[in-house]
């Protein structure tokens, strides 16, 4: 069931992209969004090691957040 | 002999992949990031572990729309944890681990696809990722969505760390589903939100953590066995976060994550991180983090006969616990006027403590009869120090 659910959003996501939605944040006010303070993560090996550090002592996993980004403003 | 296996390495081939291949998302699903080298060196020192991690990262755009990423990390584990009754068994490791990463754009949306290799004596990983990340409604919103194959060969060395002699238990396979996305909301502030599902599948347990009965015909007045896991596990995660840009630039994170599983376990994790530059030359950071859990449906510190269950788990990540991280972080810029074929360079020190404690989980190792009874010994909690550094070439 899961399994459908996602790929179903995966179909669609495509789709979205071409909705008539106006960006309420211009582009050029995406300035302070795209500091690199603003990542969501910097350091990719960095991150992935204390991740696991957390995964290999805990029950918990997954959706540790480093998923998406979208800034769009590099 | 009674082992500890520290570092089970399924978990951290696919989180090495998932997180190398997000990395570009970050920056946003129409653009590759920045090509960059990167050399690590963590120390991991806590439960009377020592654990030393060494790893080379290198990135390169060969067009606008394709870039490769190789990772190399090497971990060395030395020590006696909680786990390793008798004090003969010091236990001597080393895991390798490979990953080649391949990245292409069209138009709005990043392809992603990498293959991971995990090899040490006794447990051979194979891990398989692909991602997509799309963005939308005016590059205000992308949509992340994964997937991720496992394929884990497990064994146990019943030798020395020195001569090692490995039996083979059996396989595991694991698969994971994720999706994620992050919004802008405004100028200064972004949000995200991932859910994982993961399912598991063959030899899941750890082979050298064992269950403990009550037994009165041992000494100790308990005796050690086998843990009987089941073979499938199911787990879903569920992470919300926000980020805000503070007028004076600085940058504050909050995170909450929710995890349940078919075995019982109930979880939350919340953080929360700062980020304060100095100048163009520094940014420091602070973070918090704390997490707790109830046990397992099949866990238990002391079983009251052999064979009590038809499953029956003792590892101590499946026993009631919290934790509670403090850390500390450093990055200096230097060569901002580029040096060669470098643009800038970042060098990084990153210092973490946390604080485990176990709800029903007993130190059976330092407690003993007859001053301590079965079920009697003290629980167990330890800290642990976590110390990183790494240098970050730009070009």
């Amino acid at each position: 069931m899961r399994k459908r659910l996602l790929l179903s959003i995966l179909a669609a996501a495509p789709l979205l992209g071409a909705c008539g939605i106006q960006p309420w944040v211009k582009p050029y006010e995406r300035d302070r969004l795209a500091d690199p303070i603003m990542s969501w993560q910097r350091d990719a090996i960095s991150g992935a090691y204390l991740d696991h550090v957390y995964d290999s002592r805990e029950g918990a996993r997954g959706a540790t957040g480093t998923a998406g980004g979208g800034c769009g403003c590099n | 002999m009674v082992r500890s296996r520290p570092t089970p390495p399924r978990r951290l081939a696919r989180r090495f992949a998932t997180v190398a291949l997000m990395l570009a998302g970050i920056a946003a699903a129409a653009v590759l990031p920045d090509d960059r080298a990167d050399m690590f060196y963590s120390d991991y020192k806590g439960g009377g572990m020592d654990i030393t991690g060494e790893s080379v990262l290198v990135r390169k755009k060969f067009s606008e729309q394709f870039a490769v990423e190789a990772n190399y990390f090497v971990d060395k584990v030395s020590g006696a944890s909680v786990d390793v009754l008798s004090n003969a068994s010091v236990i001597r490791d080393e895991r390798k681990q490979k990953t080649l990463s391949v990245e292409y754009i069209h138009d709005k949306t990043l392809y992603n696809v990498s293959y991971t290799n995990s090899t040490e004596r006794d447990y051979i990983s194979n891990t398989t990722h692909f991602s997509l990340s799309q963005d939308m409604f005016g590059d205000l919103t992308t949509v992340t969505l994964g997937f991720t194959d496992t394929r884990d060969k497990v064994g146990e060395n019943n030798g020395t760390a020195f001569r090692p002699v490995v039996s083979w238990l059996g396989h595991a396979t694991s698969r994971s589903y994720e999706a994620g996305i992050s919004q802008i909301l405004t100028k200064n502030l972004i949000a995200g939100a991932t859910l994982e599902v993961i399912t598991d599948q063959g030899y899941l347990a750890n082979p050298y953590r064992s269950i403990r009965y009550l037994d009165p015909t041992s000494a100790l007045g308990y005796s050690l066995a086998s843990q009987i896991y089941p073979n499938t596990h199911t787990s879903t995660a569920l992470e919300g976060r926000v980020k805000y840009y503070l007028p004076f630039r600085a940058a504050a994170t909050a995170s909450y994550r929710y995890y349940s599983d078919t075995w019982g376990i109930r979880a939350n994790t919340m953080e929360l991180d700062y980020a304060q530059p100095i100048s163009n030359l520094w940014i420091l950071e602070g973070r918090f983090r704390y997490y707790d859990q109830n046990q397992a449906s099949f866990y238990s510190d002391l079983f009251p006969f052999a064979n009590a269950q038809n499953f029956m788990g003792r590892d101590r990540n499946l026993a009631a616990s919290t934790n509670d991280t403090i850390g500390v972080k450093a990055t200096y810029a230097f060569l901002p006027d580029g040096w060669k074929v470098f643009k800038r360079g970042t060098v990084t020190a990153d210092y973490s403590h946390i604080e485990f404690k176990y709800k029903d989980f007993r130190d059976i190792k330092d407690y003993r009869p007859p001053t301590y009874l079965p079920g009697a010994e003290p629980l167990y909690s330890y800290g642990a120090n976590i110390y990183q550094l790494y240098v970050s070439m730009f070009y």
